[in-house]
């Protein structure tokens, strides 16, 4: 792409004009659900384009946060998801610096087989996954749902830590071993701070694998009081008639942390996602 | 400070490979010793096997009184510079100095008193709460030799430390590692490719050449009485001029004959005396670009004059470099300034070679045939 001009005003109002489109494109539903959360009754489809409807009210708020399981759900969700989130981390930026820097046998195999685990989509996993799950007693339990999260989330994870450790000059390992670091403090000391964009992102997609997940969640929890968020939601929709304006509500209510990780995160994002860029 | 000394030190990758063949010598306590040669020639695999950051294959490497091949880099006690400097991006200069001396656990007070010392000695006092990315080139270089000088190894360690540096700045921090080896007297072990460091910065010069040690000597020595073919023609600047051909005539008359041209240099006594045994053999002369001298007044006494092609002339101000060539053989002359014809396929010149500065090699193993210096013979 051409560096952009300011002495070209034409260009200049070309490219505004197509992120406001796209902007629009963006935020448009999201101003349709924050509309039908606040609409009185369950009234999805309606001729109005207000933003605020007609007798605008938080009902719909106060009816999820304190007459459904909805909190409870919240919890279950952020439990399972900052779990993963950890293991993931963990287990992904030691996975990926052992992958990178250290030459052993299978290190072929294993990088090639975490690839091969992405090719299969949830769908096909889930009968095997069930009898796995029924096998080790773990149904209806938070540690199945960490354990299949976890393995879902992993290979990703430990791919891209070994991509952004392959970054990080070796000379630095070295040069901290010979100022007096073990092989391990070399690795917590230098290279981990070195790698918090790669962190993020890991943190990032193993919290997401996790929070928006809803197919396997479906499979391995029954009893309501064990449900995701997901989940939750989706019992507001019964096969006679849909709550919407619960369902609206709750839809915002959980996008609320991911966006707030977002913001936080996004410094570090950036820079990880340039980067994975140049690496391809 | 201690000595190093390495026996038979050997390193073969576990494709094969033998990146160094048994390296045998001892750099003195204090000394500055480099490792110089063209690249692939397994000086910086020495090195970083003295430094612990590779496997010895076999051999014994001492640092001080202890054998040290089966030690972590952080037992080892040396310090070490690497050419891209390696400073941690994400610590001050100051911390990227104390890093080393915070993990071996020394009292708060005395690491800011020595890293406040060697940010004096180096200069960068004012850059010390910056980040390495915030710095210059040069900066960045003397943080990671203050780095190495906080910790006050027995061994210092240079990795091609000057080679990402422009050329105004190599000379300059050339000039100021040699202070601080002046100034601190310790041990210091310098890898480089430019024959230049080896000759300015050694006292003694280790050449290496496809993982074997081809000489060690003091640079000077090194320059007038190389060992090999090798040796001669890397180190110095222009190279050395190597002309192949035979030893001629008979008894005290002796000479060298080029090949293919009718180029003859007559022997000196002490030349003819040395290389009677190989009379009749393919042997290659060598001689210096300084040795050879437009033929006339200014060419020394008992030099032998013979007529070259002048096929460039480069003038350089305080001398005059001349590219000459005779049937197959090239050469270069470095030469005073004066008048010189203007150069093309049929401008002759005379040159004379100084030949009390002949260098002999055998054609077949390289080796030197007058080692001994001409002067010790008379």
């Amino acid at each position: 792409m051409a560096k952009p001009n300011s002495t070209n005003l034409g260009g200049m109002i070309w490219a505004y004009a197509v992120l406001a489109v796209f902007a629009f494109i963006s935020v448009y539903p999201i101003t349709r659900i924050i509309t039908v959360s606040l609409r009185p009754g369950d009234r999805l489809l309606s001729t109005s384009l207000d933003f605020i409807p007609d007798g605008a009210t938080l009902d719909n708020y106060r009816v999820l946060l304190f007459e459904t399981p909805f909190l409870r759900w919240l919890f279950n969700s952020l439990l399972v998801s900052v779990v993963v989130t950890i293991t993931g981390v963990a287990l992904a930026s030691t996975a990926g610096y052992a992958l990178s820097r250290y030459k052993f046998r299978g290190r072929n195999s294993m990088l090639g087989g975490l690839l091969i685990t992405q090719m299969f989509p949830a769908t096909m996993l889930l009968l095997p996954l069930y009898v796995v799950l029924i096998n080790l007693r773990l149904l209806d339990s938070y540690l199945g749902l960490v354990v299949i999260y976890s393995a879902t989330a992993l290979p990703f994870c430990v791919w891209q830590m070994k991509g952004y450790y392959d970054t990080i000059p070796p000379a630095l390992e070295e040069a901290a071993r010979i100022d007096g670091c073990t092989p391990w403090q070399a690795f917590y000391r230098v290279i981990f701070p070195l790698a918090a964009p790669a962190l993020v992102i890991t943190a990032l997609f193993s919290f997401m694998t996790a929070w928006n997940e809803y197919v396997v969640a479906n499979v391995v929890l029954q009893d309501t009081a064990m449900f995701t968020l997901p989940l939750g939601l989706k019992m507001f929709q019964n096969d006679m008639s849909t709550q919407w304006g619960l369902y609206a509500a709750g839809a915002l209510l959980v996008s609320i942390p991911v966006v707030g990780l977002f913001l936080i995160l996004s410094r570090y994002l950036i820079s990880g996602l340039t980067l994975g860029a140049v690496k391809g | 400070m201690a000595r190093v000394r390495l026996d038979t030190v050997r390193k073969v990758y576990p494709n094969g490979f033998e990146a160094v063949h048994g390296a045998s010598f001892e750099v003195q306590d204090g000394e500055f010793v480099v490792f110089v040669g063209p690249s692939g020639c397994g000086k910086s695999t020495l090195l970083r096997m003295i430094a612990g950051l590779e496997e010895i294959t076999s051999g014994t490497l001492h640092i001080g009184d202890r054998v040290v091949n089966d030690l972590a880099p952080k037992d080892r006690d040396v310090a070490m510079v690497f050419q891209n400097y390696a400073l941690y991006p994400h610590l001050t200069v100051y911390d990227n100095m104390a890093f080393g001396l915070k993990i071996r656990k020394f009292p708060k007070a005395e690491i800011d008193e020595r890293v406040r010392e060697a940010a004096r000695i180096l200069g960068v006092e004012q850059v010390l709460d910056r980040k390495p990315k915030l710095l210059s080139g040069g900066q960045r270089q003397r943080v990671a030799v203050g780095r190495a000088i906080v910790r006050k190894p027995e061994v210092f360690l240079f990795d091609e430390p000057l080679s990402n540096l422009d050329a105004k700045l190599r000379v300059q921090m050339r000039t100021e590692i040699s202070r601080l080896h002046s100034q601190l007297g310790a041990t210091m072990i310098y890898v480089t490719h430019d024959q230049v460091e080896a000759m300015t910065m050694g006292d003694r010069i280790v050449v290496l050449k496809d993982g074997e040690v081809q000489q060690i000597d003091t640079p000077l020595h090194l320059y007038d009485h190389p060992a090999n073919q090798f040796v001669a023609g890397f180190i110095g600047s222009p190279a050395m001029n190597f002309l192949s051909g035979r030893i001629d005539g008979s008894g005290d008359a002796l000479s060298f004959v080029a090949d293919e041209t009718a180029l003859s240099v007559p022997l000196g006594a002490s030349d003819a005396s040395l290389l009677r045994a190989h009379a009749g053999q393919a042997i290659t002369l060598g001689i210096r670009p300084e040795d050879l001298y437009v033929a006339g007044p200014t060419a020394p006494n008992g030099s032998a004059t013979s007529r070259w092609t002048l096929d460039v002339v480069e003038p350089m101000g305080n001398e005059i470099v001349l590219y000459v060539s005779s049937g197959p053989h090239t050469a270069v002359a470095r030469v005073a300034p004066q008048p010189i014809p203007e150069p093309g396929t049929d401008t002759d010149i005379d040159l004379a070679l100084d030949t009390s500065k002949l260098h002999f090699f055998d054609q077949e193993t390289e080796a030197a045939l007058t080692e001994t210096p001409t002067a010790d013979l008379a």
